[in-house]
């Protein structure tokens, strides 16, 4: 790779950081044309990461991992932390990744948040989430890296609550910023033990003498990294804040909570590699919250009835199809990001497609009042057909590829961790078919659960069994256009990076060449398997979802459903687990602090001002009162002066 | 002579003018006794020069002299000032500077 494009790097956070400067300090006036800026701002990164992609494919394998570093951040005695950008395949592919669907949602949002007169500031919170996630997976340091993981956090708080003249809004936005610090203060805790043992927290030192380490200390490095990792990624057991940050507006949920934020994560213990693969209990613990996560959010999605929290509980599911994939060590790692990739476009896809339903029916969420709109919403109909058939994971779309590759190498290993990581993938597939297909076939299939004024006729304006009235109607250009490239996308970009190997063989230089182990089962019976559990999870949703009418609303159903619903009560879960416990321990705190230390100085200070009005008694006024006192004073002087030094020296 | 009898006139002077000061209300008695004060004082220290071979006591006695004058000007002008405002030279009726 050239100097001439690796000096580009800093270019490619600079740029939506100063779109999103440019919109936030210029203000109102840049109302009318500020959504364009935000666009430019966005495309022009594209361009500059495609620029140095392309000359990195140009250069030979091993010539392309190069660091561009701008200039000396900390300098204090052992802690060396430069301002560097680690350009490399793994950092470009997430550079394409976010500036591509980024610059994609951009131009959605241009249509979806045209009512709205905040649209300026959208933009502008946008951008700076554009930028600080560049320079997550841009930077050549733990430390850099985490003040980009913090700008996403931020600029996720501020998305998620952009509504914020809603309550519930502003609760979803803090709670996720709340969940969000839990996860970063094992971050910091990674760092500060990175930094004891190995004298450094940039990426070439960590990752150099990670191999040389204690294995005591990987692991724990390793199991910090996986709750920062949990955080981010929303991971069991650091979940819950997912589904509430639905909350924010669809393009926000597309771009931040399913394409880009929530794979930082994913990233981050990819990237952290070497150490992991020092720390082999981490790893096992990693797979294992994979594993978990993949069945919580797939049993999660089964229930759910609004349309992006289904949504929602999806990307859960399919992030812990990536972690599953990155503890399984380097057999899994290149395949955890082709997933990701695949999982950012179909996902992105499904969710704009999404909010082109709300767009056609009022904001409305709930599916069971959807139904029937694939002959009104042609496009967006076919757009997530598209991204639902790559998720399920049908051949040939991108979906197949990556996760097929997940689910083998699952099945690599020996004893029983092979059987049990693959049972779950392979069983994950199949749920994940039914969730999908339900909500495909519950939006835009079966019987209308609406009716518009003129079919419901005078006199029933809607509402009285259940059914709102609506007037759905495709989207301008400007939020299918979108859909369209990403669903290509879902369709071909999985064959395209797969074929001949070309994906895993490009991201060699950073995770490793993995030597090839043959899984458990022949291959051939995993993917009949596979593609058996997806069309029986298919067929089961179309049964009940398409030939069956959908109730208005929610049935009576068995316990397990009725807690999925509530998404298995993990609110409930984190509040008697972690809130009460805290919530007591903070009040027997400010307890303590009321009755013994601030007692004690109240009462220092009180008996300080009633000895103050006792003295106070003693300013009478009289002259000869003061004189008295002077002369007592002069004797008690002379006595004690008797006493202590003329009584000694006699 | 005993030089002691000299103290001991110089305490009773003292305790004699002190009384004055804490028993007598007008202002021109009290003033009295403080001059007694001041002058068995000096008598005091006249008497430790004499006894310790010593002038330091005597240029003492010569310094508390001077700002004895001084004082009783300064204090006789408000004793007169203070008798004008409010018809009385008793130190009891000046105690509005209480709080």
């Amino acid at each position: 790779m050239t100097m001439q494009t690796l000096s580009l790097a800093p270019w490619l956070v600079a740029t939506p950081l100063i779109g999103a400067a440019l919109l936030l300090l210029v203000g109102r006036r840049s109302d009318r044309w500020g959504h364009w800026l935000g666009v430019l701002a966005s495309t022009a990164t594209f361009v500059i990461g495609l620029v140095i992609l392309l000359d990195m494919l140009a250069a030979d394998p091993d010539q392309r991992v190069g660091v561009h570093t701008v200039a000396s951040w900390i300098d204090v005695g052992p802690l060396q932390v430069d301002v560097g950008f680690q350009v490399d395949p793994l950092s470009m592919t997430f550079v394409m990744l976010i500036t591509l669907v980024g610059s994609l949602i951009h131009l959605y949002s241009v249509a979806y948040m045209s009512h709205d007169r905040d649209r300026r500031r959208f933009f502008a919170y946008l951008n700076l989430f554009v930028a600080a996630m560049l320079l997550l997976v841009l930077a050549d340091s733990y430390l850099l890296l985490f003040v980009g993981w913090e700008g996403v956090g931020l600029a996720s708080f501020l998305l998620i609550g952009f509504w914020d003249h809603h309550l519930p809004n502003a609760v979803a936005g803090k709670k996720a910023f709340v969940m969000n610090r839990v996860g970063d203060m094992g971050l910091i805790a990674a760092m500060m033990l990175m930094l004891a043992t190995f004298g450094g927290v940039d990426f070439s030192t960590v990752l150099g003498s990670a191999g040389a380490a204690d294995q005591g200390t990987t692991t724990a490095i390793g199991l910090l990294l996986l709750l920062a990792a949990c955080g981010k990624s929303a991971q069991l057991p650091l979940q819950a804040w997912l589904g509430d940050a639905m909350a924010g507006p669809t393009p926000v949920s597309a771009l931040i909570h399913a394409a880009t934020m929530v794979t930082a994560g994913v990233y981050l213990l990819v990237r952290s590699g070497p150490v992991l693969e020092a720390a082999p209990d981490a790893q096992l613990v990693i797979a294992v919250v994979g594993a978990l996560t993949l069945l919580f959010g797939a049993v999660v999605g089964c229930a759910k009835d609004d349309i992006k929290k289904a949504l929602a509980a999806s990307t859960m599911s399919q992030i812990g199809y990536m972690m599953l994939a990155a503890g399984l060590g380097p057999v899994g790692y290149a395949f955890a990001i082709f997933h990701l990739v695949t999982h950012g476009f179909f996902k992105a896809g499904l969710f704009l497609g999404a909010g082109s339903v709300m767009h056609a029916m009022d904001d409305d969420v709930n599916m069971r009042r959807f139904g029937g709109l694939a002959r009104l919403l042609p496009v967006t109909a076919i757009t997530m057909g598209l991204g639902w058939l790559a998720i399920l994971g049908v051949p040939p779309f991108s979906g197949f590829y990556s996760k097929d590759k997940i689910i083998e190498a699952a099945f690599v290993g020996e004893g029983w961790r092979p059987w049990v990581f693959g049972t779950v993938a392979l069983l994950g597939a199949g749920i994940t078919a039914y969730y999908m297909s339900r909500l495909f076939f519950m939006t835009f299939m079966g019987r209308r659960r609406w009716v518009t004024e003129l079919a419901g006729g005078a006199g029933r304006e809607g509402g009285s069994d259940g059914t709102p009235v609506r007037h759905p109607h495709e989207s301008p250009w400007l939020m299918t256009l979108p859909m369209i490239v990403l669903a290509v996308g879902s369709v071909g970009l999985g064959f395209a990076l797969n074929a001949g190997e070309r994906f895993v063989h490009f991201l060699e230089p950073v995770t490793g060449h993995a030597e090839h182990h043959d899984p458990v089962l022949p291959i051939w019976l995993i993917i009949t398997l596979t593609l058996t559990l997806v069309a029986a999870g298919l067929a089961l949703a179309f049964v009940q979802y398409a030939m069956r009418p959908v109730p208005t609303t929610p049935p009576p159903a068995p316990a397990v459903v009725r807690a999925a619903r509530v998404d298995l009560h993990q609110d409930d879960v984190n509040e008697a687990v972690v809130m009460l416990p805290g919530k007591v321990l903070t009040r027997s705190l400010v307890f303590a602090d009321r009755t013994a230390v601030d007692a004690g100085w109240l009462g220092l200070a009180g008996g300080v001002g009633r000895f103050g009005t006792w003295l106070r008694g003693l300013q009478s006024g009289y002259v000869r009162q003061y004189a008295a006192m002077t002369l007592g004073g002069l004797g008690v002087i002379v006595l004690v002066i008797w006493l202590f030094s003329g009584q000694g020296a006699s | 002579m005993d030089l002691v009898n000299y103290l001991y006139l110089a305490s009773i002077l003292f305790a004699l003018g002190a009384t004055t000061v804490l028993l007598r209300r007008n202002a021109i008695v009290v003033f009295m006794g403080i001059e007694l004060m001041l002058n068995a004082t000096n008598l005091a220290l006249v008497t430790f020069a004499r006894m310790h071979g010593d002038i330091t006591g005597q240029v003492l006695a010569f310094f508390v002299m001077v700002v004895a004058a001084a004082e009783v000007v300064v204090g006789l002008a408000i004793i007169v000032t203070i008798f004008r405002a409010r018809r009385s030279a008793s130190v009891d009726d000046v105690n509005l500077l209480k709080s």
